[in-house]
């Protein structure tokens, strides 16, 4: 708990990382509390089509005078728990892939490294594209094809983390004194990938939250009755001519979500990992 | 070896892990459509399935035959650009994809070419006074530019640009004979694809140019009394112009992948815009050709990108040769 207060102590101590801090809390309080204060996300007002932003609608209405507000906070929360969770199993699962892969050596690691590869040669969008057209929609399937596309990049990173360490003397010592495997990755291991690990998922973060609007944007993610910026993004151009409204206030709402997310997650990773920060 | 050598057998072990991850992705991109659940032909032709269309995908594809067969089949015909018939159109697949790949390139490489005309003296104007409220302040400008989704980049250029002002042209590629026309069309869609590149090509470069002011050479010629701005443009820029060559390659990538949302909202015709309306129709045979196309695209761009980069630094062809 004290580390915790410590890392926010120094990402406040500079001025990306306080404006990071800053827009991810405004996000998430707007996320979290919006729906709790607003009116019905689908109740449906067809006297009140199109209102603009007003005290009875804090961010106006849709095409069916549905509450933007509402809507808005609604399909933000489920944006974030839709990304973090891509990013949480992405990242967990690329560890142990790559874990194994850099303990193993020989040809498990080629193997992996060259599934990687392939996946890698694919343009992450596209990939997803061919994958959710093929595969079918739904918010659990959904996740799980996103999931492979950002596996490799956790998995590289894990991989050479795990061929540094198994070189390091105190691993080898234990692996002489016939420690089981399993324990040697439980102890060693996964507390020294996790730190790198926990940069790059909060770096990933963003694009993901970018990601699957652009994806619940075209149609390819979240499905209606359920609703993300993507998709709230996509309703309101279609009626575009007749309210720009509700399109800015969720293009707004998702720049500022993932610029928020990046600027924490790189002064996360200058305070987890001040080598790899770069120049300054 | 000799340095020459060496770059070519860099060039050569390039080429061959070129080939391996093609094939590689071929591979993938089979068993990507072979194993979807159920009827392949009616999974291939959707709602359109009549016994005589199923038929004609099952001798094409050669679904009678083996597995390893089939593979071979696809391959072998998608290495040559032949993709079969479209079940829709009647025409050649591979014309379908070749009509609209111009567009598509003359997109990525607009906004490619926008983002280091415009990336790029940003990033020297930064790295020349580091840590100035300047610097500071186009710090934030590239960093808003490079986490605003492309999504959200179009739509609102579109509703200020198209939309509000009515200054550039709403939606298509313009008059296929009109040079003005399609310029015209051209200059939003590219500004949203290239603004995020702007952004990290600005970073980059002055990441790099800071990196390459604070070398020994640099201060030598500053010794000499060199004024900064001779440093800067006669030599520093040169090297520090390597990280950005090599990161073009996924650029270009990147850019291709993004086209598909840019090209909806800005109703192009191109091969973002053919895969999300083949996809729509569930017409597989046309996206498997456009997804093979941007794949091999991708790769390739990366290896001329590697191969610049092994021809202006011959240290990267040497610590890996």
């Amino acid at each position: 708990m004290s580390g915790l207060v410590a890392t926010l102590k120094r990402i406040c101590s500079e001025r990306d990382g306080r404006l990071g801090l800053a827009f991810t809390c405004l996000i998430l309080v707007f996320a979290l509390v919006g729906p709790l204060v607003s009116p019905d996300p689908n109740a449906i007002d067809i006297k009140a089509r199109f209102a603009p932003p007003g005290v009875m609608h804090l961010l106006g209405t849709d095409n069916l005078g549905r509450d933007l507000m509402a809507r808005t906070s609604v399909g933000t929360r489920y944006a974030l728990t839709l990304a973090v969770m891509i990013v949480v199993i992405s990242s967990v699962i690329g560890s142990l892939i790559g874990i194994v892969a850099g303990i193993a050596g020989g040809w498990v690691d080629r193997a992996v490294t060259a599934v990687f590869d392939i996946v890698n040669a694919f343009p992450p969008l596209i990939l997803a594209f061919a994958l959710i057209a093929l595969y079918g929609k739904g918010s659990a399937t959904f996740v799980l094809l996103v999931t492979v596309v950002f596996i490799p990049q956790f998995g590289r990173m894990a991989r050479a983390r795990a061929q540094t360490l198994r070189t390091l003397s105190f691993i080898e010592a234990e692996r002489m004194l016939a420690v089981h495997p399993v324990t040697i990755v439980v102890r060693h291991y996964l507390p020294n990938v996790a730190g790198p690990i926990i940069v790059l998922a909060s770096m990933n973060l963003p694009v993901v939250i970018a990601f699957e609007a652009s994806l619940s944007f075209l149609g390819f993610g979240v499905q209606p009755p359920k609703s993300s910026l993507g998709t709230l993004i996509k309703d309101g151009f279609i009626s575009i001519n007749q309210s720009w409204w509700p399109t800015v206030a969720a293009a707004l709402v998702l720049a500022i979500a993932t610029l928020g997310a990046t600027l924490l997650g790189e002064a996360l990773r200058r305070v987890i990992d001040p080598k790899s920060a770069g120049v300054r | 070896m000799t340095r020459s050598q060496r770059t070519a057998a860099f060039i050569a072990s390039r080429l061959a892990s070129v080939v391996l991850t093609i094939a590689g992705a071929t591979l993938l991109l089979f068993l990507m459509v072979r194993l979807v659940p159920g009827d392949f032909t009616s999974v291939m032709l959707g709602p359109r399935a009549t016994p005589e269309l199923r038929a004609q995908i099952t001798h094409d594809m050669g679904l009678d035959r083996s597995m390893v067969e089939q593979l071979w089949l696809f391959a072998s015909r998608a290495a040559t650009g032949n993709f079969g018939e479209d079940v829709v159109s009647h025409r050649p697949i591979l014309d379908i994809v070749l009509d609209v790949i111009p567009n598509t390139l003359a997109l990525a490489f607009s906004a490619l070419a926008l983002a280091l005309v415009v990336g790029i003296p940003i990033g020297v104007i930064a790295a020349l006074k580091p840590g100035s409220w300047l610097d500071s302040g186009l710090a934030l400008l590239s960093i808003s530019f490079i986490t605003t989704p492309t999504l959200v980049v179009s739509v609102i250029l579109f509703l200020i640009f198209a939309i509000g002002l009515h200054w550039l042209p709403v939606a298509g590629a313009g008059n296929p004979g009109d040079i003005m026309d399609r310029l015209r069309h051209l200059i939003l869609p590219s500004v949203a694809l290239a603004l995020g590149w702007v952004g990290y090509i600005s970073r980059l470069v002055r990441a790099a140019l800071l990196d390459t002011l604070a070398e020994l050479h640099v201060r030598t010629l500053r010794a000499y009394g060199v004024s900064e701005y001779r440093i800067v443009g006669l030599y520093a820029l040169k090297l520090a112009l390597v990280p950005v060559v090599s990161i073009l390659g996924i650029g270009l990538g990147d850019l291709i992948g993004s086209s598909v949302v840019v090209e909806i909202i800005f109703a192009r015709s191109g091969i973002g815009s053919l895969i999300f309306n083949s996809i729509a129709q569930r017409n597989y045979p046309v996206v498997q050709a456009c997804v093979v196309f941007i794949v091999a695209f991708y790769i390739v761009a990366n290896l001329v990108v590697d191969m610049i980069n092994a021809l202006l630094d011959p240290r990267i062809a040497v610590g890996r040769g």
